[in-house]
């Protein structure tokens, strides 16, 4: 089945992110089709490549960015960050700094920012769009 | 060529207080441009959403209500209100903002949008959606 997700809510703060996360992994294990994961609200915050929990926590960052989630053909799972709830909430990239003028960046190179439009595409092409959060 | 499903969008919280109402709206605003069967429901505080007569100005917030008069020339006209969740707040359909679409089928006529439904005439629809986006 092809599932897309969609995560409400920032890291730490609220389990919508872990639970997106064990769900998308088992999924794939399940040999499932991750075909998008959406960060909109605070959810956005899940992308930052600042956030530095205590050692002894997950990195739930990192988890998304690194633990190399990918389908079972090889394909990167997407992970997009809506640039409108982005911005309004400080988190960047580099492309956006500058056209905002800012002097620094934050989002993390394994995200990209893009438009409320790929949520909807989401919905459009995958058989299940999944919604983590309150 | 994309497909056409059935989206629906569920507001569940208040217009101010937080966010979750404004950019759930800015979701349906994008979703219009994707030519998809498109509806709206409102339940809990959520009927608060398209109450008429909101006046942000003594918060600092901006009042977007009018932005739900818009979704009508989106053709975005199938928003169902919980006539629990209005009876619950002492709400009627009285209370709600008056908001319109133009049926091209019917010679333009202007109708209205808002349709008070049950819960259980509700969960029916719900039940019917292929995409439902929850706030």
């Amino acid at each position: 089945m092809k599932i897309s997700i969609q995560i409400n809510e920032g890291p730490y703060q609220h389990q919508a992110s872990d639970s997106a996360y064990q769900f998308v992994k088992t999924a794939i294990e399940k040999g499932h089709e991750i075909f998008r994961v959406f960060f909109y609200h605070d959810g956005v915050d899940n992308a930052s490549r600042f956030t530095v929990p205590p050692q002894d926590d997950r990195h739930i960052v990192n988890n998304w960015a690194e633990l190399g989630i990918k389908n079972a053909d090889g394909s990167d799972v997407e992970l997009v960050v809506c640039v409108a709830a982005a911005l309004r909430r400080g988190m960047l990239d580099e492309s956006e700094a500058g056209k905002n003028g800012i002097d620094g960046n934050n989002i993390h190179p394994a995200f990209r920012i893009s438009g409320l439009g790929q949520l909807i595409e989401a919905g459009i092409q995958s058989d299940r769009l999944v919604v983590f959060g309150d | 060529m994309m497909s056409t499903k059935k989206f629906m969008y569920l507001n569940r919280r208040a217009p101010y207080g937080t966010v979750y109402a404004l950019e759930s709206l800015e979701v349906v605003l994008i979703a219009a441009a994707f030519e998809q069967d498109v509806s709206l429901a409102f339940i809990d505080d959520g009927v608060y959403q398209i109450v008429e007569g909101q006046n942000t100005d003594g918060i600092g917030m901006k009042n977007f209500s009018k932005t739900y008069h818009a979704l009508g020339d989106y053709d975005i006209n199938q928003l169902y209100v919980s006539a629990e969740s209005l009876e619950e707040r002492g709400l009627s359909a009285d209370d709600l903002m008056p908001l319109v679409y133009e049926d091209e089928d019917d010679d333009w006529a202007e109708k209205p949008s808002v349709k008070v439904v049950s819960n259980a005439e509700l969960s029916k629809i719900l039940s019917e959606q292929d995409v439902c986006l929850s706030f």
